[in-house]
């Protein structure tokens, strides 16, 4: 079976919830959707306190070419256009809409029927995912419609879709690889579409047999589409990894999938782009997972959840949080955030709302580097950890630039496997943050 | 010269004679050698510049904004003026000195010190969650706000206290607030640059090292800066209006007091609402002042220390 050739670990995969079946959560009272929900520059606020929205109206435009527009998740009544606490404590511009009915934005079906036939070209194929406000749903938000710019002089060969979820604990890809097969299938044939390409492989880590068998029996009904089953090793769900895994091809440090040859995009970003192009629908909703060791079992959900939902109704309705809890994290263990402030909403790619007790949520006090190379021999990317945090540490941005420091994919390998537990990617994350400051002064002159 | 090798063997006396003669020669080549070598490549410094390093203190802070202190020296001597020039650890006297060397007018420059313009830490802001990461300010400041929640003020991970050389800044570890010692304080700025959130501002030491700052820089409407912090600027603008000296200006939300213009006569003091104003090194208030000033009284006393300031980003000293 096939994996990536450098690195990774083997935390446990505690996938709890993987059989519970996609609940769509009730919708709320009070809704506070972000105004920007993606990597990129800023969008700008389309509604003002008064306004009416319905669902599915878009209410924040894109303002650059790395941008997506936001839609409004709910109908109802604007309240106020204000900052709003995102999860880590953090002020951000949002618009608070006061839910009334569910009235969707003409022009979007609605219906649960599924579309098979794509009758619109490549180029508003993309088009459509722009206007929709698709973005990649595999954590990084990245606006989607951007990928599919090919720049001059490259080729796309194949179309990779991210089925792996290799993170611990997190289980809405399974479920919709499970519960919207087809879709994600459709999806796909619009992706190859948009690409003019043929060939798309889905990579599915082998702990999750029952969306490999029906992603595989439907992969016979489209034709070009394969799925490969990878051998389970984190990070193996990171685009450069999985590139890796599936091709053998390596991406160039600093450089994008599309160098080799690929266009690598998730399951639930394929499923975004059903609704998107087939029925016009734009990304407001998305699957999370809400588990924990010590989350009871019928409340261990995959829930299809509005943007702009607060954090606390969904635990509230997942029956709470249990007396151990020791912190809260949003995303999976390796990668994820913890989660500062419960009243906070959703965003586009709120992947789960992971409950940590209070013993697994400790840190261990950092003891020193006794030099055993495990975090070198984990990292995914051929970095030496070891040695940039030590040069980030001592702020030698130049010295941990020329290390590569930018390349680092901050999965937390290096922290997982450290026996010191020395807090390797804290320092790497602080290092990429001035590196990425030196650059752009450099560019600035 | 094969002769000459021959005759050299002869006896023990020779070998000495044209061993000294011809190291004499060949030494006698070099040198003149080297010596043509050196007139033509010499290379002429200034000797002001040695000068001026030796008056310069030698810490090699880099405070000033050079490399060190020949760096500075160098690019005094180079341009020939003081501007931009100075070195905050020697102060007035070094530069006075530098200045006679170089034959120029030394620039009156008042000393500067280093404030925190936040008094949150752990006494004032309601602790919301427990941060358990790596203990780095700038690690902290790119994971959340903070453990009061207020995404402005000082995290108290001592970021400024792990850059300062001069054993100036520490961490109290009762407020988890760090606290400048005013007499080791040499404005240097690494604080300054050291600090993700731009809490530690240069205010002019004034006199007596009396100073009157706004201690808060959060930019918040005032009801969510007050959720977070007991002692927020709420931007109320009591202050601006009852200062006889125009020297308080509101802007974002948040009071800064222009050290320039202020004369410290803490009218703003009494009127803040919140006590975010802090007067340090005045002499004990009378005993009938209310609330505010207990806030300021718990900080001025306490150490002649530090500090801060308040509002805005000016953060650089304008040496």
């Amino acid at each position: 079976m096939k994996t990536f050739n450098k690195g990774g670990v083997h935390p446990q995969e505690n996938k709890l919830a993987s059989n519970s079946k996609i609940e769509v959560f009730p919708l709320t009272k009070k809704a506070v959707v972000f105004v920007s929900q993606h990597l990129g520059a800023p969008a700008t606020c389309l509604v003002k306190k008064g306004d009416k929205v319905k669902v599915g109206t878009k209410i924040a435009e894109a303002s650059a070419f790395i941008c997506a527009n936001t839609h409004s998740p709910y109908s109802g009544t604007v309240t106020k256009v204000d900052m709003a606490t995102d999860f880590n404590g953090f002020k951000k511009p949002a618009i608070y809409i006061d839910v009334q009915g569910d009235e969707w934005e003409e022009g979007i079906d609605t219906s649960t029927e599924i579309k098979r036939e794509i009758t619109l070209e490549a180029k508003d194929i993309v088009q459509r995912m722009k206007d929709c406000g698709v973005v990649g749903l595999g954590g990084a938000a990245f606006p989607t419609n951007v990928k599919y710019m090919i720049p001059e002089g490259k080729k796309a060969e194949f179309l990779i879709i991210n089925g792996v979820e290799c993170e611990p604990y997190l289980t809405s890809d399974n479920r919709i690889m499970v519960e919207n097969t087809e879709e994600i299938f459709i999806g796909i044939e619009i992706m190859k579409k948009a690409l003019g390409i043929n060939t798309a492989m889905i990579g599915i880590e082998n702990n999750k047999p029952e969306a490999i068998s029906m992603m595989t029996q439907m992969s016979k009904k489209y034709k070009g589409t394969s799925v490969v089953p990878l051998k389970m090793k984190y990070p193996q769900g990171a685009e450069k990894q999985l590139i890796n895994a599936l091709t053998g091809r390596e991406v160039p440090s600093g450089k994008l999938p599309i160098e080799v040859g690929c266009v690598v995009d998730n399951v639930g970003t394929a499923l975004a782009i059903y609704y998107a192009v087939q029925k016009n629908r734009p990304l407001i909703d998305n699957v999370l997972t809400f588990t924990g060791k010590s989350i009871k079992t019928e409340n261990q959900k995959n829930l299809l959840v509005r943007v702009g939902t607060p954090l606390q109704e969904i635990i509230d309705y997942c029956g709470g949080l249990p007396e151990d809890t020791g912190k809260l994290i949003s995303g999976g263990p390796m990668m994820g955030k913890a989660i500062m402030d419960t009243s906070a909403p959703t965003v586009k790619t709120t992947s789960s709302i992971l409950v940590m007790n209070n013993k697994e949520s400790k840190r261990s006090e950092p003891s020193p580097c006794i030099r055993c190379g495990k975090c070198v021999e984990a990292c995914p990317m051929g970095l030496e950890p070891v040695l940039l945090s030590i040069l980030c540490s001592q702020d030698k941005w130049e010295e941990a630039e020329k290390e590569c420091v930018m390349d680092c994919i901050e999965c937390g390998c290096c922290l997982f496997t450290c026996p010191a537990n020395r807090p390797l990617l804290d320092l790497i994350r602080v290092g990429k943050f001035r590196v990425g400051a030196l650059r752009r002064a450099r560019a600035q002159k | 010269m094969q002769l000459r090798f021959k005759v050299i063997r002869i006896t023990m006396g020779t070998i000495i004679i044209y061993g000294v003669i011809a190291l004499t020669i060949a030494g006698i080549i070099l040198s003149l050698v080297l010596y043509l070598v050196a007139q033509k490549f010499k290379v002429v410094e200034d000797p002001r510049i040695d000068q001026v390093a030796e008056a310069l203190p030698g810490a090699n802070c880099g405070g000033c904004g050079f490399a060190g202190c020949r760096a500075l020296a160098e690019a005094i001597v180079k341009s020939g003026n003081l501007e931009g020039k100075y070195c905050p650890v020697g102060g007035s006297p070094v530069m006075t000195q530098v200045a006679s060397i170089m034959g120029l007018q030394a620039s009156a420059s008042e000393p500067m010190i280093a404030v925190v313009r936040c008094n949150g830490g752990k006494c004032n802001t309601h602790k919301k969650v427990e941060y358990d990461g790596a203990k780095d300010c700038v690690v902290a400041n790119q994971n959340f706000a903070g453990e009061g929640g207020c995404s402005f003020g000082c995290l108290g991970l001592g970021n400024c206290a792990r850059a300062c050389k001069f054993d100036a800044l520490a961490i109290n570890e009762e407020t988890g607030l760090p606290e400048v010692d005013e007499d080791k304080c040499v404005s240097c700025g690494a604080c300054v640059k050291a600090c993700p959130r731009g809490v530690i501002e240069f205010r002019k030491k004034g006199l007596k090292s009396r100073r009157v700052f706004v201690s808060c820089i959060n930019k918040e409407k005032g009801a969510a800066a007050k959720k977070n912090c007991d002692v927020a600027c709420i931007g109320c603008g009591k202050c601006e209006k009852v200062c006889p000296f125009g020297a308080i200006t509101i802007e974002n939300n948040l009071s800064y007091i222009d050290f320039n213009k202020c004369k410290l006569c803490r009218k703003c003091v009494a009127e803040c609402p919140t006590g975010a104003i802090l007067a340090v090194n005045f002499p004990a208030p009378k005993p009938k002042v209310e609330t505010p000033v207990e806030n300021k009284s718990e900080v001025s006393p306490e150490a002649k220390q530090e500090n801060t300031t308040e509002t805005q980003e000016n953060t650089n000293t304008q040496n």
